[in-house]
């Protein structure tokens, strides 16, 4: 037989590099072997993984935060890494928490040196902004990471996720077994745009698993761990309906904001963050739409049972999840086909074709700290320690059509209203309402909602006013002393750097 | 006139209740020394209210102190830190004659004087929690130009009436109810209703607040928070209410703009008692 | 009025304090103060506590104060029940303790 692909280039040379048939599996020579065509994936160990995903040293790894304090993967598979002798590292996790800890040893050890997280907890945090890591903290939003990969700067080489059930082919979700911890929002994005993805799980699953959150196709590599998380724990931290009574004074309060702000209309969209004022405010909610005969369109999150309760109530007509924060989200998931999971692109991503952000008309969110220009801190404690997360906060409060922070004026002696943020997060033009138990300020450049929240009677008071109440309760706080070195830098969720953290003097 | 639909207890020896219970602006607030106090805690209690008391926060709310009866080792004390901190009411436990309110008042009429206190400035409440204080409700709501209100305390009286309360309509406090309110209004003071204990059931609070609303209590001392907001919302008038009160009070105006004696709406004389009723509609209406 | 025994006053709740005093075996005044809130009030907490014994006429004595968060007039509050505790007295002169 002629070179038929010389025959081609002779005639069309354009057609570049062509190659001759070669036998079936030629190009993929796992496939022809049916062992490695079916069974290729899943590894006898973590370590087996690790080998075959090509890690070297000073790669970048990620993981996920939806098992929240339930999460095993990190802490295994980081003693793993440094077992096996790595260094230099990058570590990218969409979130970290208290029960991450072990990380500052093998941070002290060198293995990871780099870390790009949307949140600190703990005596980790605290390690960090007392100056344990020569390159500062990557603080990012849940839609700012996603920029970030696209942009490259965030290059994930292998991404350990963590998931409730699996296939061989990689087939999962967080959905059924014994770690059902609901919606793999931020997994799903890692799964895109990693090189290489490995999943953890306790348990694999007959071929075809579904549903399907992460594709066997976006999957290399599989390992079945004894423990990958604690069921126990996953809810842990995340939204219990309070029965603190400040708090329910507060959650009502943003209700009656809501009722009353021009956007409580039939078809309305909300969203409700994951602190206790914001999640309780989701019943008070719910008194008000009925006796209004109004139902929403959609909510979105950071989804709670509360949301999941109103959503089977028929109350919320869809679901849109990119983390469930409880069990009972986690199931409305499963079985309700208005629930739906997306990824933390199509949550909250500024540059990603779509967001949902973009469609919501009202939000609550939390605050450590907001300042007389309503700019919001909500990762710096107030001594100057970090403690918190940019989660998704400032995506949907520059996107949201009404943004409400809902906090107490005064935590114990800690004034909420300051006048100036220790750290910036997100920018007071994104935050139109402030409620307090003290009162309620609206944002100057919102007039109209101001004159509808007066016209309804509600407590208003300007900003000024609130800070000067929270001041004549605590007294004037000493400003908190730093050193020059930053250990820390607050990416804005387009990228740009809006602030940072620097070390705490002692 | 003053609004007195809730008021708010606060345990004397928390330091984090007294620090933040203004945020839920009741008509009144409550420091109790009494039954929320351990023996051991007391000193320390009654320190705490005397601070508490001098505090801004609570310039703008009326303020109350349980102290413990007379004839007990602390409560001269109480009633020392209480007149001296600027309480505005003294409420004095299970008060069963009226000679206990003359034993009071002339205790803090004393410490008035010894402190430069304006005479007369400290006034008085008492909380029926007997049998015999029903009985001799009248006198004692009668007993002193210092009594601005009288409360029934239900748990207490009904131990004593060998009985509980049984959920419903309650037959077992209704005498006493009646008699507290009977010598509240021939008194020309204020009448509480009993404490709701169950903090967890809205609904059978509110039921509870129906009830004594309707017999006619000005008001309710509530052991938590939230029960607050949801007393005022209770003691809200209706849009109806509110527009006839509004009516009989234009009519007054009317009436005595004109140099009538006599107010008429819709055929009907208005008495003074009727327009009071409407004064304290409009109140209502305004606070809510 | 002298401490003459220990005592205690107050609680480790959040807004709250706990004040430990002791006799002095130096014949001086010694007050520490653990806060929560140290660097933004550890100043002010100080003034407080100072204040609150000087009008109370108290020279000796060792105050460990353990505090939670608790505003000026909680501060000032548990202070003095300690004092009354450590120094045996029955009555107080209540214009010592606006």
């Amino acid at each position: 037989m002629n070179d038929l692909v010389a025959q081609i280039s002779k005639q069309a040379p354009a057609f570049g590099r062509l190659q001759t048939f070669a036998g079936e599996n030629a190009q993929t020579p796992y496939l022809a072997n049916l062992e490695t065509k079916l069974h290729r994936k899943v590894c006898g160990s973590l370590e087996e993984a690790i080998r075959r995903s090509g890690l070297k040293d000073g790669m970048t790894i990620s993981f996920h935060h939806a098992f929240r304090e339930g999460d095993k993967v990190v802490n295994q598979v980081v003693a793993t890494l440094a077992r096996i002798g790595f260094k230099g590292l990058t570590l990218a996790s969409s979130s970290l928490l208290n029960c991450h800890e072990p990380l500052i040893e093998h941070i002290k050890n060198g293995v990871i040196t780099q870390l790009y997280t949307s949140g600190l907890r703990g005596k980790l945090a605290e390690a960090v902004s007392n100056g344990l890591m020569q390159r500062p903290v990557q603080v990012h939003s849940h839609g700012g990471r996603v920029h970030l990969l696209q942009t490259g700067e965030l290059n994930i080489d292998v991404a350990f996720l963590g998931v409730a059930c699996c296939d061989e082919f990689g087939n999962a979700n967080g959905s059924n077994g014994k770690l059902n911890c609901g919606s793999l929002g931020y997994a799903k994005v890692d799964a895109e745009f990693a090189r290489q993805v490995v999943l953890l799980t306790q348990e694999l699953v007959d071929f075809p698993n579904h549903p399907v959150s992460i594709s066997q196709d976006r999957v290399d590599l599989i390992v079945k761990l004894d423990e990958v998380g604690d069921p126990s724990r996953i809810s842990v931290g995340a939204a219990r309906v309070t029965r603190n009574p400040r708090d329910l004074l507060i959650a009502r309060r943003a209700a009656d904001v809501i009722e009353h702000s021009g956007y409580f209309k039939q078809g309305f969209s909300m969203q409700t963050g994951s602190g206790a004022a914001s999640t309780a405010a989701t019943r008070f909610l719910e008194e008000r739409m009925t006796r209004n005969g109004i139902t929403a369109s959609f909510a979105l999150g950071g989804v709670t049972g509360g949301i999941a309760a109103l959503h089977k109530k028929g109350l919320i007509k869809t679901v849109v999840d990119v983390q469930s924060f409880d069990g009972d989200a986690a199931e409305s998931l499963r079985t309700s086909p208005a629930h739906l999971e997306i990824s933390a692109n199509e949550y909250a991503n500024p540059t990603s074709k779509a967001a949902y952000v973009d469609r919501v008309d009202v939000v609550i969110l939390g605050a450590l700290e907001v300042d007389l220009d309503f700019n919001v801190n909500v990762i710096t404690g107030s001594d100057g320690v970090m403690r918190g997360a940019s989660g998704g906060h400032c995506d949907v409060a520059a996107a949201a059509n009404l943004t409400i922070v809902a906090a107490p004026l005064v935590r114990s002696r800690i004034p909420t209203v300051v006048r100036r943020v220790t750290t910036l997060l997100t920018p007071g033009e994104s935050i139109d309402v402030l409620v307090t138990d003290h009162g309620i300020a609206v944002n100057p450049k919102r007039p109209e909602v101001e004159q509808r929240l007066r016209d309804a009677h509600l407590p208003m008071m300007t900003i000024e006013d609130l800070r000067q109440r929270a001041v004549a309760l605590t007294g004037e706080p000493e400003p908190l002393e730093f050193t020059e070195r930053i250990v820390g830098i607050i990416r804005y969720r387009d990228g740009s750097v809006i602030d940072v953290v620097r070390q705490v003097k002692n | 006139m003053k609004l007195r639909r809730s008021m708010l207890f606060v345990p004397g020896d928390n330091a984090a209740a007294l620090s933040t219970a203004f945020v839920y602006q009741p008509d009144s607030i409550m420091f109790d020394l009494e039954d929320a106090v351990s023996p051991r805690e007391k000193d320390s209690a009654r320190l705490l209210v005397f601070q508490a008391l001098q505090h801004p926060a609570y310039h703008e709310i009326e303020t109350v102190v349980r102290i413990n009866e007379l004839n007990t080792e602390f409560g001269l004390k109480d009633l020392e830190a209480a007149v001296r901190g600027g309480a505005q009411i003294v409420r004095l436990p299970k008060t069963d004659t009226a000679e206990e309110i003359h034993e009071l008042e002339a205790h803090v009429a004393r410490i008035e004087k010894a402190c430069g206190r304006s005479a007369g400035g400290t006034r008085l409440m008492a909380a029926i929690e007997s049998a015999s204080g029903v009985v001799n409700a009248v006198a004692i709501a009668t007993a002193s130009p210092r009594m601005v209100a009288i409360a029934l305390a239900g748990f207490d009286y009904l131990v004593d009436m060998h009985t509980r309360r049984s959920g419903g309509s309650e037959p077992e406090l209704f005498y006493a109810r009646a008699a507290v309110l009977h010598a509240a209004r021939a008194a020309h003071i204020d009448a509480f209703d009993v404490v709701y204990g169950d903090v967890n059931d809205d609904e059978g609070f509110l039921r509870e607040v129906a009830i004594a609303k309707g017999l006619g209590f000005d008001g309710k001392s509530l052991i938590h928070p939230k029960q607050v907001e949801l007393l005022h919302r209770a003691y809200a008038p209706t849009p109806e209410e509110l527009e006839h009160a509004k009516r009989v009070l234009a009519a007054a105006e009317a009436a005595h703009r004109n140099g009538l004696g006599v107010v008429a709406l819709d055929g009907k004389m208005i008495d003074p008692p009727v327009l009071e009723e409407a004064e304290m509609v409009l109140e209502r209406a305004e606070a809510a | 009025m002298k401490v003459i025994k220990e005592s205690l006053a107050g609680t480790l709740e959040s807004s709250d304090l706990l004040v430990k005093v002791a006799p002095s075996d130096k014949g001086s005044l010694d007050i520490a103060i653990q806060s929560e809130v140290i660097k933004q009030f550890g100043k002010q907490i100080e003034r407080v506590v100072t204040d609150t014994l000087n009008k109370l006429s108290i020279t000796e004595g060792s105050f460990v104060i353990e505090d939670k968060g608790a505003l000026d007039c909680v501060i000032r509050a548990r202070v003095q029940a300690a004092v009354l505790r450590a120094t045996g007295s029955e009555d107080m002169d209540w214009r010592k303790l606006s």
